[in-house]
């Protein structure tokens, strides 16, 4: 629970103040950090023209710059003051209104200085919308073309962002998944005016209607609970008032003309995405069903979208016209010839109207949907588009509505106590706190003693239960108002995986770099350094190729990490690492996994298998106590021995050389590590097809080792009495293992034989080419005495005789 | 005669005064005490003396060769002092020369923050625990209030390698885990660091990363409670004068739900690069556990109430060492890792 993805909302506040008594000079950075503390985080808060002040011009006189074939010289009057201003623009001429970036004004494009354009002096800039900073989907051609031209009784000297009404403050809210009712500038207003404990405003739902509607509606899908649809003839399409559209653009959307811009704007307000219909290309119903499978539509966007099943459409009666929530038809699209509209106001099931949009295209309209929406703004939205288009549109509004609804629209009624609050804030609030918090938010309530029984507006659908309203309380009541407090929790111990930290320490301890790699690899890689007949597991839906396998062996990172540093010049790497490897069990079997510790709460898994492991790569040099010494087999044998004897399995464990070693091994120079018989792990020289450098490597499988159970550690007595050292040199085929001796010498030497270690092997000059010479030390002592020559030369005579008679040993003098 | 070995005894006395080594020394004593040294030669002259005689110059003699034996004798000390002086000059060293090797490794330092984390709330009474990395859906996310087709839950976009098995994309999967293992339903206290994935790769996202989630589960267990802890671990970890900032957010898993700043720690609050001029930077998501989650894992919401948090833990690394670009926590350079070669 770290990091939640939000998504952006821009809010007016030029159209918040329409439902908001706020002060006309609210600092937007203010609001922002105020709705920050009860939860709604801000990307950005300035002004929508964000240039400081600009002021409206006349050009007195106008004429062409000497040494350039496009530059003008322009005397501009802002007001009690003429600027001699150089300008490019082909349209700059006398007697224009224009808006003038006097000296120090800092545009987008930069700030502007005194300065002199081909020997001509010029103070300030005359400036075109497009250098004003507005988004580039808002601009026209002729924004882009030359400098805009004010209309002519723009009154000079005044501030012309305020004049041409784009003196908006913005706000860019990252938006939590829950807080649907936020998409709207009627949610923020509830949300603003429980900050600054203000009123919402009534929304102007009214308008005349004329005639009855004949038009029907038919829902054939539990997906759809709510439809409306109403009819407004005669309106006349035209550009909308500067006001709306400086508030559509403020809140990123492009104004296409009133009609369509009435469809946004109510959406805005109420958060209802709304659908107008080019009345004339219907016949007299709508219906909602789902799709059938390979359906086609063309959208809006004039593409061809295949439709399934899963996707709700709405349907003229015979083919789709539209993909509900989503996207509308093109056949039936708004045109500037449209004489009459018809509203679709409705509510589609949110998830599967997500899954449409994930597949299809995400719209403002879908991503109102998916949050779910409040039935009773689906009524407000259709009665608000209604009054709109007869007031900006001159429509006619026909008289009834098409209705199928099944949408719950009641308020819900939650009862809560103060001691309830009280106890999951750990703190005290009064109940006339709380019900002041209430009152604010504008839910109605009733209290009987301790309880209180809150009426949530049906707005707030993300509230359901009392620990919503809890948060409530504790946002708006504020959350720095509440202490933090050390608990006072019964006294117990805690535990932790103290074995995989102290291998971690071992490791470290023998010189070792610990890494951190990826679990997800290509799939070449995920089989490397593993046994063939596992399979690797694959991700559904990868990012890319390289990750689209969970690796079976660490070594494959290990060795991965080795090159990296190769190309990187350096030679010398003894690293390794602790972590989970994976892969598929073919067989129907259920895997038991088996939990490296207490604390592992891995259970058991289908048949995919999860493992702990602990791998290792060496090459190189390697310090060896004070020494260097290149590292071979035996150095990381040398590891893995200190590894297993630190974990207690001393005298448990063997290297067995078999041909089921995984095939990137070099089959000569790497061995199975065996415990009590079972295979553990693999240990050896990575195979010279993959790597010429001589590259070890090593892995434990610790779940499997560490199921074997080790004794407590126990003191063992030292014996009083001094022991004797002896060499012995036996010269034996060269196919006997060094285990095999020391197992005869083991048998041979008995009670008194305290230890036997290899010292050295020996072929070449003075032995047999398919013989070698074995020297090993043998330790004799006794708990009880001091051990006569007799006795020594009796056990050294019994180990030879044996080696003799297993081996053919003779004894090297 | 008496005259003879005073001016032997002076001339001895001079020589041994000016021996500049032993072996001078030694010659002198050889020359005047020696078998055939001049006051021995005297002493075996001295059967030709009276009874009378001789024990008057034996002890001449004597007294003269007890004073040579003394000046020697301090004499070899002085020159024993001397010789060792210029011997241990002679071997004096360069110590500046580099010392002998000795092996060493290194712990990432993403696991030195985990260690570090894990023992300051072991010292609270926590428990660590692990989970698996394949987890299932229903862990993951149904358990945590999270159903199939919930809107949250493309807020996690996840590796699944089946329809019901994924990377997890949260630890909190664990949550759950502890909540089912726990058969008695009693309290639990834990805390759960691990890799988790998520389906993105970019300058500031790796797919791999690694958080660690805490769960307190007890009767009266409180908002307040969570600040307290919070407050407990981020000043442990990042310093005594770091300051908190709880806003309310939204978890599916819990309710109330807050986000968690903490004070800019390179600049003190003031506004810098790293915390994008605002003086906060957000590093935990935590809450109060959502009843449907306690209840869905078996605990009853009327009885036990609980906290949870969650953080990342390779930002925690990063901002502790000063590394500024994530990818050297996965990239594994030896002379990167070589660095964690110390105590903190």
């Amino acid at each position: 629970m770290v990091e939640e993805r939000k998504e952006s909302m821009l809010l007016s506040t030029n159209f918040l103040k329409d439902y908001l008594d706020l002060d006309d000079n609210i600092d937007v950075v203010e609001l922002a950090e105020k709705m920050t503390k009860v939860g709604n985080e801000y990307d950005y808060a300035g002004r929508l023209i964000d240039t400081g002040k600009l002021v409206i011009g006349e050009i007195k006189e106008c004429e062409n710059h000497p040494d350039s074939d496009h530059l003008h010289i322009c005397k501009v009057d802002i007001g009690g003051k003429i600027l001699q201003i150089v300008c490019g623009a082909p349209n700059a001429r006398k007697g224009i209104k224009v808006i003038v970036a006097v000296n120090g004004t800092k545009l987008p494009g930069g700030e502007i200085k005194k300065s002199v354009i081909r020997g001509v002096e010029s103070n300030g800039m005359l400036c075109s919308i497009a250098e004003l900073g507005l988004d580039n989907k808002f601009l026209k051609e002729e924004d882009k073309a030359g400098i805009h031209e004010l209309p002519s009784d723009a009154p000079i000297g005044e501030d012309a962002i305020k004049y041409m009404g784009l003196d908006d403050g913005v706000i860019d809210f990252e938006l939590t998944a829950n807080r649907g009712d936020l998409r709207s500038i009627l949610g923020m207003a509830y949300e603003v005016g429980a900050i600054y404990d203000k009123k919402v405003n009534n929304i102007d739902l009214s308008h005349k209607e004329t005639g009855k509607l004949e038009f029907d509606v038919k829902v054939n899908t539990d997906n759809c609970k709510l439809f409306l649809a109403r009819r407004v003839e005669n309106i006349n399409i035209e550009e909308s008032p500067a006001d709306i559209k400086e508030k559509l653009m403020a809140s990123g959307i492009r104004p296409i003309n009133n009609v369509v811009d009435i469809s946004n704007y109510v959406m805005l307000e109420t958060g209802q995405p709304l659908h107008f219909y080019d009345a004339d290309k219907l016949k007299a119903i709508l219906e909602v069903r789902m799709a059938e499978d390979n359906e086609k539509l063309t959208t809006l966007d004039g593409n061809e979208r295949n439709l399934s099943k899963e996707d709700i459409v709405i349907s003229d009666g015979s083919k789709a016209i539209g993909l509900a929530g989503v996207m509308g038809g093109l056949d039936t699209e708004i045109t500037e010839n449209t004489k009459n509209v018809i509203i679709e106001s409705a509510i589609f099931d949110n998830v599967k109207v997500r899954r449409t949009s994930n597949k299809i295209l995400r719209s403002e309209a879908s991503n109102r949907f998916e949050k779910g929406l409040d039935p009773n703004r689906t009524y407000m939205a259709m009665e608000r588009a209604c009054h709109m288009l007869e007031k900006y549109a001159d429509g006619t509004v026909i008289g009834g509505m098409a209705v199928y609804d099944k949408a719950e629209k009641e308020e819900k009624e939650i009862d809560i106590t103060v001691s309830n609050i009280c106890n999951i804030l750990g703190t005290t609030i009064s109940k006339e706190d709380i019900l002041d918090v209430f009152r604010k938010l504008d839910f109605k309530t009733k209290s009987d003693g301790d309880k209180i029984t809150v009426n949530v507006p049906t707005r707030r659908i993300d509230i359901s239960i009392k620990e919503d309203l809890i948060e409530e309380v504790g946002r708006i009541y504020g959350v720095d108002n509440i202490e933090g407090k050390v608990m006072t929790l019964p006294v117990k111990k805690g535990s932790y995986d103290k074995t995989s930290r102290e291998i971690r320490n071992r490791m470290v301890n023998l010189g070792l770099n610990e890494t951190l790699s990826y679990v997800l690899v290509n799939e070449a890689e995920a089989n490397m350094f593993t046994n063939k007949d596992k399979e690797s597991i694959k991700i559904l839906k990868p990012l890319t190729e390289d990750r689209s396998f969970l690796r079976q062996s660490i070594i494959t990172s290990l060795y991965k990490i080795y090159e990296y540093n190769k190309s990187h010049s350096i030679q010398d790497v003894s690293i390794f690492e602790m972590a989970k490897t994976f892969y598929k069990e073919n067989a129907n079997n259920k895997i038991k996994n088996v939990g490296s510790s207490e604390n592992n709460l891995v259970q058991e898994q289908e048949n995919y298998v999860e493992e702990t492991k602990l791998a290792g790569l060496m090459t190189g040099e390697y310090y060896l106590g004070l020494g260097l010494k290149k590292v071979d087999f035996y150095v990381i044998k040398g590891i893995a021995e200190e590894v297993l004897d630190y974990l207690g399995y001393n005298g448990r464990y063997s290297f067995v050389q078999n041909d089921s070693l995984p095939k990137d091994m070099h089959p000569g120079k790497s061995a199975e590590i065996s415990v009590n018989g079972d295979i553990v792990g693999v240990i050896g020289r990575v195979h010279p097809g993959v790597c010429k450098d001589e590259v070890y490597v090593m892995e434990i499988n610790l779940d499997k080792l560490l199921a074997k159970k080790v004794g407590k550690m126990k003191y063992k007595e030292i014996s009083k009495f001094p022991s004797v050292k002896k060499d012995i040199a036996v010269v034996v085929d060269k196919h006997i293992t060094a285990d095999e001796l020391q197992k005869v010498i083991k048998n041979s030497g008995g009670k008194l034989l305290q230890t036997s270690n290899v010292f050295d092997v020996y072929t070449g000059t003075g032995i047999p080419e398919d013989k070698k010479s074995i020297a090993i030390t043998v330790e004799l002592g006794d708990m009880s005495k001091t051990l006569t020559d007799e006795e020594i030369g009796a056990v050294i005579d019994k180990i030879t005789e044996n080696l003799a008679n297993k081996f053919g040993a003779s004894l090297r003098k | 005669m008496e005259e003879k070995v005073n001016q032997i005894k002076e001339e001895a006395l001079k020589e041994i005064s000016n021996a500049k080594a032993m072996q001078e020394l030694e010659n002198a004593r050889i020359k005047y005490l020696g078998k055939k040294g001049a006051l021995t030669e005297i002493l075996k002259m001295m059967g030709g003396l009276s009874p009378e005689e001789r024990p008057v110059l034996g002890s001449i003699v004597n007294k003269a060769k007890s004073e040579l034996e003394v000046a020697i004798q301090e004499k070899e000390e002085i020159l024993e002092k001397e010789e060792l002086a210029k011997k241990l000059e002679s071997e004096k060293i360069d110590v500046s020369l580099p010392a002998s090797k000795i092996t060493r490794g290194s712990k990432h330092p993403l696991t030195r923050v985990i260690e570090e984390i894990e023992d300051l709330f072991v010292s609270m009474g926590y428990d660590v625990v692990s989970g698996p990395e394949l987890e299932t859906d229903e862990y993951c996310f149904e358990r945590l209030n999270l159903p199939k087709g919930h809107p949250a839950r493309d807020m996690q976009d996840s590796f699944y390698i089946s329809p019901e098995y994924l990377l997890r994309a949260q630890t909190s999967a664990v949550q759950a885990r502890a909540m089912m293992a726990n058969e008695e339903k009693s309290p639990i206290r834990i805390i759960v660091p691990g890799k988790t994935y998520r389906r993105e790769d970019d300058a500031t996202h790796s797919h791999q990363f690694n958080q660690v989630e805490g769960l307190v589960i007890d009767k009266n267990i409180s908002f307040a409670d969570l600040k307290g802890t919070l407050e407990i671990f981020m000043r442990h970890m990042l310093g005594e004068n770091t300051n908190l900032r709880f806003r309310p957010s939204y978890f599916p898993f819990t309710e109330p739900s807050y986000e968690v700043d903490v004070s800019c720690f390179k600049c003190g609050g003031k506004g810098c690069n790293l915390c994008k001029q605002t003086g906060w930077i957000e590093l935990l998501g935590s809450g109060i556990v959502h009843p449907n989650v306690l209840r869905m894992n078996g605990y009853d919401p009327d009885i036990y109430s609980g906290f949870a948090f969650g953080t990342g833990l390779d930002r925690l690394a990063m901002f502790k060492y000063g590394i500024t670009d994530i990818r050297l926590l996965y990239g594994n350079d030896v002379r990167f890792l070589n660095q964690f070669d110390r105590k903190d």
